[in-house]
């Protein structure tokens, strides 16, 4: 017999009110949804706007921000922009690394200025400042975080970043104060940011003559970025679709032979 | 397991063995024809699953740890080169992070099930007690655990984890403060803390699998208990664990592993904080501090008390509490197919759960919005809180007095089997 419970019909109700809440007006503005080519369970990246994505991290992003745990081979790997290696290694040998001592033991030249060495594929990309006060001093005392986990590290993921980047066209509402030295973006919580407007139209002439808007720059940067955050996504919707086909077949077989072993007791 | 073996070694090789060492035969009497209740359904299944459970987390720890580095200026990046360079870390780490929530989702299952068929009681005392020791002893690993990526998540619960013990500076001055510089090793969460909780994650797993062997040891003495609650009258009443149970167990187990791939390979940060993919700062607090999942119901009861000290030990009383049950409860009767205030009193129990676990996830001064009026997120934690006490230290001893249970079938095998119980 099915009785009403009166008792779990109250706490039903209870938790049912938990869904109403308050406004909150200073709170920042929920984020923009964006179609991602890597949602999904079988989502993987779309090569064009990694490589594009990549050319904006490299011409723009870069000179404030670091990208610390990715390394110039992660360029030519499967599942990444789809660089071949002679690009990647191009690319690597772009950035100046700061060289090991030399036979002498000297890591700096007869001017003081410390010695460097093309980079190579085991290198990761170089920070743009040396340490965290530099990067400080030269961002009005804000520090510009390393974007290698932006996207995971952040509420919304991509549609959060996405939403940061392109979120600076808005007005700031009558009555609302900028704080000096910084800029209203209202997907930002507090909606003072420091970071000045990173992305314009024609910031980068991309190399495949893609149109260079603030949204197709802030797209592909942030697919380049969440590339950088989860570079084995691809191998992982992979095998994860080869491990869920074995396992149905698994439970199925199993569940035949439950049905076989119980037939007569019960 | 209590009774008589039926093994019979069938070689010389294991005549001579069981002769000196009888481990063929035990495993025979306990994995094969281990008589089990013929009625145990789906939520049965959860013992095996998490047998499987710990051996995934020890599995994949003892790989991880081959990688890991536990000092505080490498932790967080040796977790990221896991991550992007081991050959498939990705999956053994995924594997390792989602497991402990499998784990606990299971456990908590497992636990329920005790609870709603009053496992628990007499004669089965001891073995529900052992499965809350388990059940301790996999919190404390799970916090362990928690800290080693070095993210701001794991350095903040740290920190807040192990200050809960310099309450006590409120009972003697400075012991609770010595307490905790004594756990950290030094005078904040630091390189010595990482140190010492990746020494204790990788000893407590052992330990929990030591009192899972006296769990089983304990379950296999008077046996399983059953939906029904009814002693096993006789043979007619039982099946051998192998081939019954062994492929009931693998059928849904297999169904929980889907599940579980499900989160590892396609929403593997489902369970995470994306607050942990930023590393440790000393200097920079979060704006909300959460544990994972599992911990939220008694964090929402931590924070229901202003009193420090006091929330403390409500805290800790909560869990002591499930020690107890066994002797709370006063009822004849045990399954709550026949206890009908006890089954709605018991849901309530679930649900109250899920809405502590609910408001513990919410910043401290949430609230909700009751048509216009304002009801602070911490009054119902505190609700919760006295309904969770209450059911066990008021109405457990009281309902099993007062209520009128149900005429309990004559046996299992009348029961599963028909009228005659008799197979067919």
């Amino acid at each position: 017999m099915r009785h009403a419970f009166p008792l779990l019909a109250l706490a039903l109700g209870l938790s049912i009110c938990g869904l109403a809440f308050a406004e909150d007006t200073s709170a920042p503005l929920p984020v923009k949804h964006v179609q991602w080519s890597f949602e999904g369970p079988f989502g993987t990246y779309d090569r064009g706007a990694l490589q594009r994505g990549f050319q904006v991290y490299k011409e723009v992003c870069s000179a404030c921000h670091s990208l610390n745990l990715v390394a110039f081979h992660a360029l030519a790997a499967p599942g990444g922009p789809g660089f071949t290696e002679a690009q990647a290694k191009a690319i690597a040998a772009g950035y100046k690394i700061p060289a090991e001592p030399n036979d002498k033991g000297e890591i700096f030249d007869a001017n003081g200025n410390r010695l460097t060495r093309p980079g190579i594929l085991a290198d990761h990309f170089p920070p743009p400042f040396p340490n965290e006060e530099a990067a400080r001093a030269a961002n009005g005392g804000a520090l510009p975080p390393d974007l290698s986990l932006i996207v995971k590290a952040r509420e919304g993921g991509p549609d959060y970043v996405y939403s940061i980047l392109t979120g600076f066209s808005h007005k700031p509402p009558t009555g609302f104060k900028v704080q000096d030295g910084k800029y209203y973006n209202p997907y930002f919580a507090g909606r003072n940011i420091s970071m000045p407007p990173p992305l314009a139209a024609g910031s980068v002439s991309f190399a495949d003559g893609t149109r260079s808007s603030v949204a197709q720059e802030a797209h592909d940067v942030v697919t380049y970025l969440s590339w950088a955050s989860e570079p084995t996504l691809e191998e992982r919707h992979r095998t994860g679709f080869e491990v869920m086909a074995f396992l149905v077949l698994l439970a199925g077989l199993l569940f035949l032979a439950y049905r076989k072993v119980w037939k007569d007791e019960h | 397991m209590a009774g008589h073996s039926t093994y019979v070694p069938a070689f010389g090789f294991t005549r001579w063995l069981d002769k000196r060492l009888p481990i063929l035969r035990l495993t025979h009497d306990t994995m094969t024809t281990y008589p089990t209740p013929r009625n145990l359904n789906i939520w049965y299944t959860f013992g095996g699953i998490l047998t499987f459970c710990l051996g995934v987390q020890i599995v994949t720890g003892v790989v991880l740890a081959m990688h890991y580095v536990p000092n505080a200026d490498l932790a967080f990046n040796s977790v990221e080169n896991i991550m992007r360079d081991v050959n498939y870390g990705w999956l053994i780490r995924y594997m390792h992070a989602n497991g402990a929530s499998m784990f606990f989702l299971a456990v908590y299952i497992h636990m329920f099930r005790g609870l709603y068929y009053g496992s628990y009681k007499e004669p089965r005392e001891v073995l529900w007690i052992l499965g809350v020791l388990i059940y301790l002893l996999m919190m404390a690993t799970a916090f362990f655990g928690y800290v080693l990526p070095w993210g701001q998540m794991s350095f903040w619960g740290a920190t807040v984890i192990t200050s809960l013990f310099s309450a006590l500076d409120q009972l003697i001055p400075h012991l609770g403060s010595a307490i905790t510089s004594w756990l950290w090793g030094g005078f904040a969460v630091g390189d010595a803390t990482l140190n010492r909780f990746f020494s204790l994650h990788y000893l407590l797993p052992f330990a929990i699998a030591g009192v899972v062997g006296l769990h089983i040891w304990a379950l296999h003495v008077p046996g399983n208990n059953n939906p029904l609650g009814i002693d096993v009258k006789g043979p007619q009443d039982t099946v051998p664990f192998h081939p019954y149970y062994t492929v009931k167990d693998a059928f849904y187990l297999s169904l929980f592993v889907i599940l579980f791939a499900g989160f590892v390979f396609f929403a593997p940060n489902f369970f995470g904080n994306p607050d942990n993919y930023t590393p440790a700062n000393p200097l920079v607090t979060p704006t909300d501090i959460v544990p994972e999942w599992y911990l939220l119901p008694f964090y929402a009861m931590l924070r229901s008390v202003p009193q420090k000290l006091i929330g403390v030990l409500v805290l800790v009383g909560a869990l002591v509490t499930l020690f107890f049950v066994p002797w709370l409860d006063t009822s004849k009767v045990r399954s709550c197919r026949f206890r009908p205030l006890m089954k709605q009193l018991f849901w309530v129990l679930a649900l109250d759960c899920v809405m502590l676990g609910y408001v513990g996830s919410q910043g401290a001064d949430a609230a909700l919005n009751l048509g216009g009026m304002q009801l602070p997120l911490v009054w119902l934690a505190r609700l919760g809180t006295a309904y969770y006490y209450g059911f066990f230290w008021v109405l457990l001893p009281l309902i099993g007095r007062i209520e009128k249970t149900k005429a309990l079938p004559e046996s299992i095998a009348k029961s599963v089997l028909g009228a005659t119980g008799e197979r067919t």
